[in-house]
This record gives structure tokens, sequence and C-alpha cells, in this order.
């Protein structure tokens, strides 16, 4: 009797690296048995645009907005870490009132991709109306920054020993009404997410990161922070105003009284931030003293003083996604700086992808991918290749997979 | 909870929409013709939202003011200023303008001013409306 032999092979989808919807490509390599994924590679580096050497030939003002257009989320945090290293490097002091000023800017950023990113997470699972009604909650904090700042996106308020607009005391009331605003839709936004079964069944248990896998694959930002690692820029070291704020690192157990480090902790940490950077937002307008905004008003006049200046430095600030890096050396008589090196969060939490999608489905990945809220490409241009043959897996595909598995779950 | 959004999704039927239709209820067949139509006075745009105070729209030139210094262009980050060294004055091309308005704050004879029109869009980047000079 001949003897059927079946050896069980795994498959390989690779994911990236373009995709048009998101920002950053990335290439992923699963290896797949069935449903469960067995191993993951993860390749980067596709979508070198060259922002440090663009530097080469532009002045420290320049760069300001060169550096507001690493990210677009992220806007106001590249712009800041690079100001603290020139800030660093050129040894100049700044004034009390734009230290507080800064932290609002930077928490009202928070709240923005923190929003955007609950929308997103909402989407990943097919909820939504979710979506739409965080969406229209975020639009407001849009509006408040628009107001503040000029633009909804590109704020270009960040400058270089200062901040370029005043909160002066007839833009109080507006604030405030906006800030309520957030405050009184935070609990509904709460409830949504963290009492809703349908969120429950997707998004506990999947997607554990270990305490020990976080330390040892630092990650940062609320990743980290959701798997119990007390890890944040804001506390660990006070730039800007947080010193004298109220602030301390939000990990899950605040909530819930235990740290899993899955995908629904990933999202209590989220939220409770926006509650924070509310509360921060309050306690700056509270304490802000009166005086300067900026150190030098005169752009010409500080443009001389930076080209006088020589030396390196580093600049530190804890953006939505984690802590962003910029390293800058300027030297005497140039310029544009010697150089200029930059460390997005993302970077960081890309290699906890690993451990977090071993052993889950296929239909895990966007809501796994989505928790650690990745700047970058994915999920479109998915190949499979099984039995030799090749087939495309859409986003659409993906996206619907994730739908059917809530579906599934539902009904169980 | 299982329908926790529920009852937030029955109060949002009987509410408006949130989204401010601009520029018309529903898309136009031809955008076209109905710009057309716009600017003949026959249809009606339906108005977009108002600008904040501080909005920094289109850039506004006085050339009377100019004196040709050419601090804008030093500090300028996308190189939309080109200076005209027979008039001395200067050339922004509004379709590498990123809106930062940091020639607005170097201008020492404040020439220069931000306006709070937004709707730049064309086909071509050297067209008349996409230049300020």
């Amino acid at each position: 009797m001949k003897q059927k032999t079946t050896t069980k092979t795994s498959y390989h989808i690779p994911i990236g690296p373009i995709h048009p919807a998101l920002k950053e490509p990335v290439y992923f390599e699963f290896e797949i048995d069935g449903e469960r994924i067995v191993d993951v590679d993860v390749k980067l580096g596709h979508v070198h645009r060259g922002i440090e050497w663009a530097s080469r030939k532009r002045n420290p003002i320049q760069i300001l907005y060169l550096a507001e257009r690493v990210c677009g989320i992220c806007s106001y945090s590249h712009p800041a870490a690079f100001t603290l290293a020139v800030e660093d490097a050129a040894g100049i002091e700044i004034p009390e009132r734009a230290e507080y000023l800064r932290v609002i800017q930077g928490e009202l950023e928070r709240i923005c991709s923190h929003t955007l990113w609950a929308g997103v997470a909402a989407h990943e699972i097919g909820f939504d109306t979710v979506l739409y009604f965080t969406w229209e909650i975020r639009e407001r904090a849009l509006d408040l920054t628009e107001y503040l700042t000029g633009n909804r996106v590109t704020k270009a308020i960040m400058t270089i020993g200062g901040i370029r607009r005043d909160i002066t005391k007839d833009m109080l009331p507006t604030v405030t009404k906006h800030l309520n605003y957030l405050k009184d839709n935070f609990e509904k936004l709460r409830h949504a997410f963290l009492d809703d079964k349908t969120v429950k069944i997707r998004s506990q248990n999947v997607g554990i990161l270990t305490k020990e896998d976080a330390l040892k694959l630092c990650a940062v930002g609320p990743t980290t922070r959701a798997s119990g690692v007390k890890k944040d820029v804001r506390v660990d070291t006070s730039y800007f105003a947080y010193g004298d704020l109220d602030v301390d690192y939000m990990t899950p157990d605040v909530l819930t009284g235990e740290i899993n480090g899955d995908v629904y902790d990933r999202i209590i940490v989220r939220l409770l931030e926006v509650k924070q950077s509310i509360d921060l937002i309050e306690q700056c307008l509270d304490k802000m003293p009166s005086g300067d905004i900026i150190a030098e008003p005169k752009p010409a006049k500080l443009l001389s003083q930076l080209k006088k200046a020589s030396g390196e430095g580093v600049g530190r600030h804890e953006a939505p996604r984690g802590e962003v890096i910029h390293y800058v050396k300027l030297n005497e008589n140039e310029d544009a700086p010697y150089t200029w090196k930059i460390r997005a969060p993302t970077y960081n939490n890309i290699l906890p992808w690993i451990p977090m999608l071993k052993g889950e489905q296929i239909a895990d990945i966007p809501i796994v991918a989505a928790s650690t809220d990745p700047c970058m490409s994915c999920t479109n241009r998915v190949a499979i290749v099984q039995d030799n043959n090749k087939y495309e897996l859409t986003k659409e595909e993906l996206h619907r997979l994730s739908i059917e598995k809530t579906r599934r779950l539902m009904k169980q | 909870m299982r329908f926790s959004m529920l009852p937030q999704v029955f109060a949002q039927l009987f509410k408006k929409p949130w989204t401010n239709k601009f520029p018309a209820k529903y898309q136009p067949s031809n955008t076209t013709a109905y710009l057309k139509a716009v600017s003949e006075g026959k249809a009606k745009i339906n108005p977009p939202i108002k600008t904040p105070p501080g909005f920094r729209g289109k850039i506004q030139y006085d050339k009377e003011k100019c004196t040709g210094c050419q601090l804008c262009i030093k500090v300028c980050p996308c190189e939309a200023i080109e200076f005209k060294p027979e008039e001395k004055k200067i050339k922004i091309y509004l379709a590498r303008c990123c809106f930062c308005s940091q020639c607005n704050d170097i201008c020492p004879v404040n020439a220069l001013s931000m306006s709070d029109e937004f709707l730049l869009a064309g086909t071509d980047p050297y067209e008349k409306d996409l230049i300020v000079e």
C-alpha cells in the first residue's frame, strides 16, 4: 500500500513595503501555519526621504519647518525636540511663560493624536460608529489647535528661544469652552471603548507584550507603559514646564489594577493620557506666569547668534507615540548645522511587533499593528504564496477578515 | 454592556450632520459646469467654515513698503521667494509656499502679511493667482 505522506508546511506572507494610505513604508514577512502566525521578520529603511540631508543647506530657522514635515501627526513634537537640541547647543535660555505655552501645545497634540488613534483602532476591528464618534471629538481638539496656532495640522508654532503665539486673556473663554467640551465627552469616549463587549473580545489577551520584552526591545511611549514599564520623558527629565506640573506615569493598573500588556491595556493607557493631557493644559492655564514669550524676538538677530554658536545638543520630547530624540551639532561660522539626527518613536516600537504577533491570527494583524500607533505603511499589497499560487491579500481583504472575526466572536 | 454605542446612535439620528457641506450639498455631476454657474451667479455656493483670527492664508505683499533687504529669502524654508535684482523687489511662488509666515516675522518694514484666503488649488503652479509680486 502506498503511504500518503503529508508534510505540513507553513507559508509566507510578505507585507509592504509601500502603501499610499500610511506614512512610513516597512516590510514584514509573516510565516503562517494555517491561521496562526509562527514567525515575523521586519525590514526597515524603505522611506529614506533624505530629510537630514536636506537640512545641510538650511539654517536652523528653516529646519524648524522641515522638522515639522517629518510627521504629519507629530508636527509639534519634532520641531520641539529639534528646538531643545539647538537651545542646548547654543545655550539659549527661554522665558518661563514660553515653557508653559509649549506644554499646552504639546498636550493638545497628544489629545489629537490619541483620539485619532482610538478612531483608527475602532475602525480596524470593524466598529465604525465609534470611529465617527471619536473623530467628532477630535474635530474640537483640532478647532482649538487652529484657534491657538493658526492652522490645523502644520502648526508652525515652535521657534528657537520661545514660542510664536501667546494665549492672551481674551482668548481664554474660547479655550476653556473647547476644553470643557473635551472633558464632558471624555466620559462618553471612555464608556464606548472600555465598557463595550465588542472592543473587549477583540482586544483582551491579544497582542501581548510582556514587561521583559518591552524592556529588552526598548519600546517607548504608551506601548511600553501598557506593559507596566514606567518610562515617560515628561516625568524622567523635567523639560519645558513639566517639572512644575502634576504629571505621573500612566499605566493600566491605575484603572483596572492589573497589567496584561495586551491591546486593551494600550487602549486604556491612551485614553487615560487624553484625560491627563486635558488636566495638564488646565494646570498650565492656571499657573502660567506673565511675561515674554520669546527670548529673541528678532529672527535676524537670532540667526546671527546661532551662526556664532558652536557645540552639540540633544533634545528629548515625549511625543504622542513615545520618546523622540534629536541630536544637533552646530559649527561656528556656518549657517547650516554640521549634523542633525532624528530618532522617531516608531523606530523603537516596531520590534515589539514580533513578540506581539507571534501566535496570533491573520485577522488580528490590523488591530495589533494599530495598537502600537505605528506611523508607517502596512497591510496593503499582501501577497500570499500557497502551493506555488500567488494571490494578493489587499488592505480591504484584511479588514474584511478582521470584521468577520469580530462578528464570529460576537455570536459565541 | 453589549451595545454601549446604541443610545448615542439614536440621539445622532435626530441631530444635524456635523459636516459642513462645502461647496454644495450634493456632489455636482460636473464640477467645472457648477463652478461656471457659480461665477455667472446662477448657482449658490455653500460657504466654508469661517477661518479663525490669525489664520495663515495667502500672502499679501505691499510692494511700496518693500526695501529689497532679502531677509525673507534667507528664512524661507521652501525657497518660495525669488529676488528681482533690477527692481529690488520680490516675487512669491505660492505653489511652493508652506504658509509658515516666517517671512512676515522677519520683515523689518512689515511689507508682508497673511490673509484668510485659502482656496488656492490650481492646475498650473505658475498661474497668475499663485504668484504674488
